[in-house]
């Protein structure tokens, strides 16, 4: 499904980012039980039906939220990851942050960082 | 008239997901009074059915095949797809309406190429709402998706359009029937910012509302809502579909600013029908 394959603006420049198929595996895996037994019991396996790049891959296979936001996955979508892996809520913020400090702004999408991580709510700021 | 009931309530999932962070207790109480009391004016209304015009979040819609809008006329749908115990909302299974919503996707698909799907799982974006209206899930449920969340977006005079539609078709069954749209106004959900709410954008919408003022509600350009009230405020859309569908003002039951832990100002209001 190449011609499925979407740009993205990565910093480095080099090639496309399949950041459809990406987010397709996460749309099948978020709103599909028989999706999440199969990728709790071999990931790789249900990764091998999506076109990714080794990058994405990888931040899959490692549940590395802080890359999968930075690469773009649209929030409502990672959210519902997050939850899956049993993330909690003020680590999936802090995970998404720690993205950004990582691996540079969001590189697709309109899910960026536009409060410059700042924390919004009582609750998180006195954790 | 067989449209009985025409409402807003906001849908995060922190209202039920993480109901047990918050600090503010009593303006959470007094949100969740003000659903229940939402819940008992749709009862009273003795509604057949419970049209949810909503936005979701990836539950059933992708960017594989993305309707600008998509009725659901199954006989039963099922959720939350989301982990129920993060949700904080069992997983159930939802009475539809598989008849009544065919005839009003037949009638409305007059004026608006309306997409159908005889199976809808349903994501927070209605299960929050269905939790506090119809908690028994004994109300037939018809679900109703707007695209906020995969650009290019529903235009907003579309929304307004296939609200119109929505009330022309309700005028042409004998069923009784009650819509809620919902959406957020002004958030940053699901981002690093959540918790961020604009709450001088959100009563300026609500005042619009308020006002019946179709040409200002129209008047929104998806940049400028980008900017002032996030990528959640593209949900707008469901508000401006319940105005269309009502025709009358918005009376704000309650908005509040003070619950950023659920990352929406939470709003409940009714509308006049006319
Ligand atoms: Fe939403």
């Amino acid at each position: 499904m190449r011609g499925l394959r979407q740009a993205s603006n990565s910093p480095d420049g080099r090639g496309l980012v399949s950041l459809y198929q990406l987010q397709k595996f996460l749309y099948a895996l978020n709103r599909d039980e028989a999706s999440k037994r199969r990728c709790r019991d071999n990931i790789h396996e249900l990764l091998n039906d999506f076109d990714l790049s080794d990058e994405e891959r990888t931040a899959l296979i490692e549940g590395d939220i802080g890359l999968l936001y930075v690469l773009g996955v649209n929030g409502q979508i990672l959210m519902h990851f997050a939850a899956f892996l049993g993330i909690e809520w003020f680590d999936y913020l802090e995970l998404m942050r720690q993205g950004i400090r990582k691996h540079g702004p969001v590189r697709a999408g309109v899910y960026a960082m536009t409060g410059g991580g700042e924390r919004f709510t009582a609750e998180e700021r006195a954790r | 008239m067989s449209l009985v009931y025409v409402g807003v309530l906001s849908h995060a999932p922190g209202i039920t997901g993480r109901a047990d962070l918050v600090k503010n207790v009593a303006v959470r109480n007094e949100f969740y009074e003000k659903l229940d009391q939402q819940r008992q004016e749709i009862e009273t209304a003795k509604p057949d059915a419970l049209v949810v015009v909503a936005a979701e979040h990836f539950a059933n819609f992708f960017m594989s095949n993305m309707p600008a809008f998509c009725i659901g006329i199954g006989a039963q749908h099922t959720g939350p797809i989301e982990d129920p115990q993060w949700l904080k909302i069992p997983a159930t299974t939802v009475p539809g309406h598989a008849d009544l919503g065919r005839r009003l996707c037949t009638e409305i698909m007059q004026s608006v190429d309306l997409a159908y799907a005889e199976e809808w799982k349903l994501d927070h974006g209605i299960m929050v709402p269905l939790h506090f209206l119809t908690p028994r899930y004994d109300l037939p449920v018809i679900p109703v998706n707007i695209n906020c969340q995969g650009p290019p977006l529903t235009p907003l005079h579309r929304a307004w359009a296939f609200g119109q539609a929505l009330k022309r078709a309700c005028a042409a069954v004998p069923e009784r029937v009650a819509v809620v749209g919902t959406g957020g106004i002004s958030h940053w959900p699901a981002t690093p910012d959540s918790g961020k709410i604009n709450a001088k954008w959100d009563l300026e919408f609500l005042h619009r509302l308020g006002r019946a003022d179709k040409k200002a509600l129209l008047s929104y350009t998806d940049e400028a809502t980008y900017r002032e009230g996030g990528q959640g405020a593209f949900e707008i859309r469901t508000y401006i579909a319940a105005a269309a569908a009502a025709g009358g003002p918005l009376r704000l039951q309650f908005y509040t600013e003070k619950l950023p832990i659920f990352a929406v100002g939470c709003t409940v209001g009714r509308f006049d029908i006319r």
